[in-house]
């Protein structure tokens, strides 16, 4: 059994460590979720996550459609509360403070914890604009240009982008706009970024420019990337985290099934669930 | 032949030939409907362009209306007139009918938001005398007439126009960009300020025009709050001031003919105003789609 999983998963392409393999606990951990339920209305979309997240990693999470990734995702800075009817139980600790405690502002939550859309979602003005814009809402605005010329050359995106600017954004190409957009959001200085599917709309050339970026951004962020595509987590992310809809009476509801180093995920998983989905025969 | 003829005939049959018939007599009809409207704007911008030609001249523009007895004079009363009063009513209704609509689609509970536009509804739809009469009695009794007053009646009708058509745009912006905009650390405010009513901006030009041509032709609104005017041009808010379609209704009332002339020939210039406006309002809208669609 445990050779025919091996045969079956050697295809997948996994992220070798670049340096020897950390053991989680000499990690700082940034998230730390306990008995995390997002409802809404009362049927909860994921139930009951105990999932920490560490410091500089690229964090993937995946599962099939439904099983509450984005929900969870976006549970993470608060996204959330801009849905009328969602509701949260259990603790999101962010560097041990329940971001849903008493007392914390999500805008000030959300300003440590950027977020890039599944769909590239550019303001309607210059791309100079477009990561100038938070910078000027933040107050960052000493060295406004400077500040811009790096989160775009981080993004990766200031070779392409220098000589127009002023141009509006919606010029550029949907792969190009979602790098913008990631400049844009680490154009702040978030402590984390959390990505929803941020190469689902894109071709596989722009996909793998987001790829490359996410490896060299770890060095100075944590990641949290949410994909349907399981290659691209097998090559982007140290740590997976497997969820599915778990049905019941009333429906069904996302849950954590297995959290763990990339690898294992996808060469030993402990659960059949896991090897179901990463093998292919499910999901 | 073996081929059964009736069974795969491609010619009409009876029945199939009486549907055809009901379907080109009802296609006939559909399309008479529709010029109809068409023919009932022609006509009514030409029979009013031809009667109010002889009028227009120079002096019709620059001179007031002559004293009794005397011939010539115009309608540059009115046309001041109806400039201040406008004016004043879209500095009123604008930023009012615009933090409406904010507060329906950005702030509001869901359910709350639909109360508010069924009430901006109720409103828009209130008889235009009804305000006038309000108005009269909430500002004109024992105060007497001026131009703001008539204003405020047409601030009004124009707020719920205004109100709307903004709403409606503010729908058209995408979460997402408020999401992204909001993902950055900024408030709610700061996301509206700087996103939401910047993506909205044509549109909210284009509900604002629209309101200004329907506030343009009102008279009811200013029969009784501002009507009793001097025959002279005033820019002064706080007189009564003579408008464009109380004038209309004035020089239509006189006993001489060349007044008659001079009323459709005003009536003329109100046309163009609304078309020219309405027009350019709809240009705008489509270049403001277009930008919005990338």
């Amino acid at each position: 059994m445990e050779a025919d999983t091996m045969n079956v998963v050697a295809p997948i392409e996994i992220a070798q460590p670049r340096e020897a393999p950390r053991s989680a606990s000499d990690l700082e951990i940034v998230f730390e979720t306990r008995g995390l339920t997002v409802s809404y209305g009362k049927a909860p979309a994921v139930s009951d996550v105990d999932l920490s997240i560490y410091r500089n990693l690229v964090t993937a999470i995946i599962g099939p459609s439904g099983c509450g990734k984005s929900t969870f995702l976006r549970s993470l800075n608060r996204m959330n509360d801009l849905v009328p009817s969602a509701k949260v139980e259990g603790e999101v600790l962010y560097h041990g403070q329940n971001i849903y405690g008493d007392g914390v502002d999500p805008v000030e939550v959300r300003r440590r914890i950027g977020m890039v859309f599944q769909k590239p979602n550019p303001f309607p003005k210059s791309i100079y604009d477009n990561v100038a814009w938070g910078l000027r809402v933040l107050g960052m605005k000493d060295d406004l240009d400077s500040r811009v010329e790096r989160a775009l050359t981080q993004a990766a995106l200031w070779d392409e982008v220098k000589d127009r600017l002023k141009k509006s954004a919606f010029g550029l190409s949907g792969g190009q706009q979602q790098r913008l957009c990631i400049a844009r959001a680490i154009a702040v200085e978030p402590d984390v970024v959390l990505l929803d599917e941020p190469a689902s709309a894109l071709d596989p050339i722009a996909t793998s420019k987001i790829e490359d970026l996410m490896h060299e951004l770890k060095n100075e962020y944590t990641l949290v990337i949410v994909t349907h595509n399981m290659q691209q987590a097998a090559r982007v992310a140290d740590m997976t985290a497997f969820f599915t809809l778990e049905r019941t009476e009333s429906g069904g509801h996302g849950v954590l099934v297995e959290y763990d180093e990339t690898p294992k995920i996808f060469t030993q998983p402990a659960d059949k669930r896991t090897e179901g989905y990463v093998t292919g025969r499910f999901g | 032949m073996a081929v059964d003829a009736g069974r795969y005939s491609l010619t009409l049959s009876r029945r199939t030939r009486r549907r055809k018939g009901v379907n080109v007599l009802m296609q006939a009809l559909a399309t008479l409907a529709a010029l109809a409207a068409v023919a009932v704007l022609a006509l009514v911008i030409i029979s009013v362009a031809r009667r109010g030609a002889s009028a227009l001249s120079w002096d019709f523009f620059t001179k007031n209306a002559a004293t009794f007895g005397q011939s010539g004079g115009g309608v540059a009363n009115a046309l001041v007139g109806s400039l201040v009063i406008v004016g004043l009513a879209t500095a009123m209704a604008v930023p009012v009918g615009i933090l409406i609509a904010l507060y329906v689609s950005e702030f509001a509970p869901p359910r709350v938001g639909d109360l508010v536009r069924l009430v901006l509804d109720v409103l828009n739809g209130l008889p235009s005398i009804i305000i006038g009469i309000f108005v009269y009695g909430l500002l004109v009794i024992g105060s007497g007439q001026a131009a703001w007053k008539g204003s405020f009646a047409l601030a009004i009708i124009m707020l719920p126009l205004v109100a709307r058509a903004t709403q409606e745009v503010l729908a058209l912006v995408p979460s997402t960009l408020r999401e992204g905009a909001l993902a950055l650390g900024a408030s709610r405010w700061r996301t509206v300020l700087g996103v939401v009513l910047p993506t909205s901006f044509g549109g909210i030009i284009t509900g604002t025009v629209l309101a200004v041509a329907r506030a343009a032709g009102e008279t009811a609104p200013l029969l009784f709050t501002t009507s009793i005017a001097a025959n002279a041009v005033t820019w002064d808010p706080r007189q009564p001031v003579l408008s464009i379609p109380y004038d209309i209704f004035v020089l239509s009332e006189s006993p001489d003919p060349a007044d008659h002339a001079r009323a459709w020939a005003l009536g003329f210039v109100l046309i163009c105003f609304v078309l020219v406006t309405s027009l350019s309002a709809r240009l705008l809208l489509v270049r403001y789609r277009k930008r919005l669609e990338g």
